[in-house]
């Protein structure tokens, strides 16, 4: 981004991107079967580096398994360790067979949130596709988990236990309808998280090139910005993945 | 009107709603605050769930200002 902007204050006469260029899908290998359009795009390439990156990150870390563990080993253990004591606190000991579901599920949104802050890079979370993708595969999980595990008595979630009977027809839409808007709300918080974020960085980058001399100050607010993401693409996939556990823990004890 | 000029009103009406957030994030850190000042030992269990109501309100300000995003520059 640096790089971007220097590049744009040297030609001052150049059109100025809108802030939202960056978001711009361009397919590198169009592809159509049938009517759909399945091209390979640049965000594409950005899911697939994501998927690489763990792998060699995680072979590389683990391939020698040592009594004393070399910086990498200690990395791939904390975050190992940091999603199964997650897991266990919120889900319970029952909870324990979905680690690897969860545990993919973190990895793939942090090294997807993380490599969107390499400059230049494509950041695949601030595509709502790809999170809603990835919030209905949870919603789909938790309800085949919840439905295997109890049956019939699934119904019973959305019957909270102490609630008088007269009150039913009441309660009932409302934990309907709070069941139901979970894949949305869990798709939009991370994807408005990533895309205001980068958005408000161009923005800033935008300011310091029209501000000549004084741009230097958006530029070091920018430097801070730039801490702060990344801050907050680790936060939002802990929260991506407390919440999965959180309604795992009410698929699998109903209320 | 001019379109573009209530564009701007538009965007400007829509981070309103920082309001709210920044009433909320400053509760989440005041009551984080005073429960570790009172139960310095419990620390390690309560910062995990500040951060949380945290990331859960902050949320409710990007949506604001996505709003205001799209209005802008869309």
């Amino acid at each position: 981004m640096h790089a971007d902007t220097q590049n744009l204050s040297t030609k001052a006469s150049q059109k100025i991107h809108s802030p939202l260029h960056q978001f711009e899908i361009k397919a590198l290998m169009p592809l159509h079967i049938g009517k759909y359009d399945v091209s390979f795009t640049n965000a594409s390439v950005f899911m697939v580096l994501t998927v690489l990156f763990i792998l060699i990150f995680f072979t590389g870390a683990l391939h020698k398994k040592r009594i004393i563990p070399t910086k990498f080993q200690l990395m791939a253990e904390m975050l190992y360790g940091f999603v199964a004591q997650q897991l266990e606190e919120t889900a319970g000991k029952e909870g324990k067979i979905y680690f690897p579901f969860v545990f993919s599920l973190f990895l793939f949104i942090l090294g997807a949130n993380l490599l969107g802050m390499v400059p230049y890079a494509y950041t695949v979370t601030s595509q709502i596709i790809v999170t809603f993708s990835l919030a209905m595969l949870v919603f789909v999980v938790i309800t085949c988990v919840g439905i295997l595990r109890h049956g019939r008595d699934f119904i019973t979630y959305f019957m909270p236990s102490g609630v008088p009977k007269v009150l039913f027809p009441l309660i009932v839409p409302i934990e309907l309808i709070s069941y139901l808007s979970r894949p949305v709300s869990l798709s939009i918080r991370l994807f408005a998280n990533m895309m205001a974020g980068h958005t408000m960085l161009k923005v800033f980058a935008i300011f310091t090139v029209v501000m000549g001399m004084w741009g230097v100050a958006p530029l070091v607010l920018n430097i801070v910005l730039t801490v702060f993401e990344i801050m907050v693409a680790i936060l939002q996939a802990y929260v991506f993945t407390i919440l999965t556990c959180i309604y795992l823990h009410d698929a699998i004890h109903l209320h | 009107m001019d379109v573009q000029a209530a564009k701007m009103i538009g965007a400007g009406l829509a981070v309103v709603a920082l309001m709210g957030v920044g009433i909320g994030i400053g509760n989440i850190f005041s009551s984080l605050i005073s429960a570790i000042a009172r139960n310095p030992s419990a620390r390690d269990q309560l910062f995990p769930i500040g951060l949380l109501g945290f990331a859960l309100t902050e949320a409710v300000a990007l949506f604001a200002l996505l709003i205001a995003f799209l209005i802008l520059f869309l």
